[in-house]
């Protein structure tokens, strides 16, 4: 008799080589991504005096440390410029394919990795990047993992795992104008929490996620880690193929077609049952913004902020003081009442074509009240949005227009917002410090920074889309 | 990987919730090699100010916790990025057990790797442990991951931990050589898999 699974039982059992009586299963490793935060673990292949077993299945990709503004030829801070050689030196060593400061298609692993077709329906895709979910927009299985990990995976090209419970986050119905992707991740979080989704893997489900395309999709599972998520991910669809179709690495031609056939075949069935299920409505979804210090910090546009003194909780009163103090906002402040002091449209979050095509929709013949950076996913995406005249929209409204990198999301390759600055990004994490020391983040979608960017404060982007299409 | 059986030490509370991985290892430290000392860099921003002065008022920072070799966390403890220096500046700073209603799964897939417990209990029990620490900082908690118990002052509290990680912490196990006994299978595996997934295969251009 034939079981009714869902998407993720047929991800994991397609890569399953053993799964021992205690209940740990080790994994194939379809494709692995390194970047220059993997030193750790070249210095443990070789304090093992070992190999990396299947070289031509990883791919190195200079993002987290390169600079974004200035030139690149030569990187000025010693410290970082060893960063990026050490990779390119560790990737040499081991005969491992590098897209690197200099590549025309360098840029954020998540961006590049489907951007290239690397990333594919039916994959297991890890990186020690915890933002890897993002993968899982193509039907992967694509999860972040630590340096002992990634050393396993050079050496084996498999991984230990216990199988995660199983979520759906199921979204029905049309999005309002002007709500993105990035509002139902924010939704999402807000509603289930910061650590909702523990050992779970999530897949998103549902009306809305079918209409979404694969930037959409990208954005969303790329925040299932900030809901706690092992993975989050999404059947692969016409949508996907379309979007896979003449990838440089994608199968092509007839391979293509036999590809298709192997990938439809990817679906929850009917009967699967999860663990956990949650369903939201679109229409209920309005453009968020967080607040605080956690993503699950995050309020409707309209809302304004909470008052721990009307908070009954004790501890919970305490975090939320602490979170507003941190933030430097008044208990109860009405979230549009909030002034910003730059802002920043990038990460691997939001900064493909879509998301720089939407912020620039509503900056377009605009001004930036704020200074702030924009800084495109990938080498690609960046040309291709100076072909369509983006950078000229982004410059004429007063931001800079950086290269590709993790650039101001990180806070460790130069790009870092002031102590005390207040900064409207459509970055991934609104942590203590996250764009550096004493830096206070708002999470929001490209058209939310682009509002707060011609506003000067928190605002809503609908009243500004007037004439104008995102 | 050392091996963790029982502790006996001193524990600090941290009352924090969702205490991400940037908090426990701030950004800047990723760069230095794990040799160059990265227990300093532990909480780094929250156990000192911008001027770099040591926060007196900063759990970690008062004498009666600054040895602590346990920590009892709130909920969501490590949650974030994947980075693993940042179990590397706990255990190097001293730490071996981390106490809390819940952690990130990277993170504590990372602590085990290096021998780090992450003791789970209920939020409650959370609260009472850190409650009695808070009335008396000197006291020693005891770890016991045979009896998967902690004691605590006249109190004994069941946490929870995944078994395979409790035996692979119990016996300093390495995931490296116990992959090697399935290399047979590996094998076998990739062979079968060319050809039931061909797409799979990396496409040159």
């Amino acid at each position: 008799m034939s079981r009714a699974l869902t998407l993720f039982d047929k991800l994991w059992e397609a890569h399953e080589i053993v799964r021992r009586e205690d209940g740990e299963s080790l994994l194939w490793v379809d494709r692995h991504f390194v970047h220059e935060g993997s030193f750790h673990a070249f210095s443990r292949v070789a304090e093992r005096k070992a190999h990396v077993a299947e070289p031509s299945l990883t791919f190195g990709v200079a993002d987290h440390y390169v600079p974004t503004r200035g030139g690149r030829t030569t990187i000025a801070n010693p410290e970082i410029a060893r960063m990026v050689q050490q990779l390119e030196e560790n990737t040499t060593k081991h005969h491992i394919r590098l897209f690197g400061l200099h590549d025309p298609r360098q840029g954020i692993v998540h961006v590049i990795g489907p951007e290239q077709g690397l990333t594919l329906p039916g994959l297991l895709i890890v990186c020690g990047d915890s933002h890897t979910s993002t993968h899982g927009a193509l039907g992967a299985f694509a999860f972040g993992i630590g340096a002992s990990e990634v050393a396993h995976v050079l050496m084996t090209q498999t991984i230990w795992q216990r199988k995660p419970k199983r979520m759906r986050i199921s979204i029905e119905g049309k999005l309002g104008p002007g709500i993105a992707a990035k509002d139902i991740a924010l939704a999402a979080i807000a509603r289930i929490g910061a650590d909702g989704a523990t050992g779970h893997a999530i897949e998103f489900a549902g009306s809305t996620i079918r209409d979404l395309s694969i930037e959409g999709r990208l954005t969303l599972c790329n925040m299932s880690i900030e809901a706690g998520g092992r993975c989050g991910m999404v059947a692969p669809d016409a949508t996907t193929f379309a979007y896979l179709k003449g990838r440089p690495h994608a199968p092509q031609c007839s391979d293509f077609d036999q590809a298709i056939e192997a990938w439809s075949m990817l679906a929850s069935d009917t009967q699967a049952s999860f663990d956990r299920d949650v369903r939201m409505e679109a229409s209920d979804i309005a453009p968020i913004v967080t607040w605080g210090t956690s993503p699950e910090d995050a309020l409707p546009i309209d809302a304004a902020v909470p008052d721990p003194a009307k908070e009954p909780n004790e501890a919970r009163a305490k975090y939320l003081r602490e979170a507003l103090d941190y933030m430097g906002i008044a208990p109860g402040r009405k979230l549009t009442d909030i002034k910003v002091d730059r802002v920043f449209i990038g990460s691997c979050t939001n900064s493909r074509i879509e998301d720089l095509r939407a912020a620039a929709a509503i900056l377009n013949g605009r001004t930036s009240k704020v200074p702030g950076l924009v800084s495109a996913g990938s080498s690609l995406v960046k040309r291709q949005a100076e072909e369509e005249g983006l950078d000229r929209i982004f410059r004429d409204a007063g931001l800079e227009w950086g290269e590709s990198g993790c650039s101001m999301c990180v806070g460790i390759n130069g790009d870092l917002v002031p102590s005390g600055e207040r900064c409207a990004s459509t970055t991934n994490r609104n942590f203590r410090g996250r764009q550096g020391p004493g830096a206070r983040t708002h999470l929001m979608s490209p058209a939310m920074v682009a509002a707060a960017a011609v506003t000067g404060h928190l605002a809503d982007v609908r009243p500004l889309m007037a004439g104008r299409t995102i | 990987m050392d091996k963790f059986t029982q502790l006996t030490a001193t524990a600090c509370p941290l009352e924090i919730e969702n205490l991400n991985t940037d908090m426990i290892l701030p950004a800047r430290f990723l760069k230095w090699p794990r040799s160059r000392g990265l227990g300093q860099a532990l909480l780094r921003d929250l156990r000192f100010d911008a001027q770099d002065r040591e926060q007196a008022d900063f759990p970690l920072s008062r004498p009666a916790w600054c040895d602590a070799r346990i920590m009892v966390g709130s909920r969501n403890f490590g949650c974030g990025s994947s980075r693993e220096a940042a179990v590397y500046a706990l255990y190097d700073y001293g730490i071996r057990c981390v106490i809390a209603p819940s952690f990130g799964d990277i993170f504590s897939g990372n602590a085990v790797q290096n021998g780090l417990l992450t003791a789970v209990v209920s939020e409650q029990e959370a609260a009472e442990i850190m409650a009695a620490l808070v009335n008396a900082p000197s006291m020693p908690l005891t770890v016991d991951l045979e009896q998967q118990t902690i004691i605590c002052g006249n109190k004994n509290y069941p946490f929870a931990i995944d078994p395979v990680r409790r035996l692979r912490l119990l016996n300093g196990w390495d995931d490296l050589d116990l992959t090697a006994s399935y290399r047979d299978s590996i094998a076998t595996f990739k062979t079968r898999d060319r050809a039931v997934r061909p797409w799979a295969a990396v496409r040159e251009n």
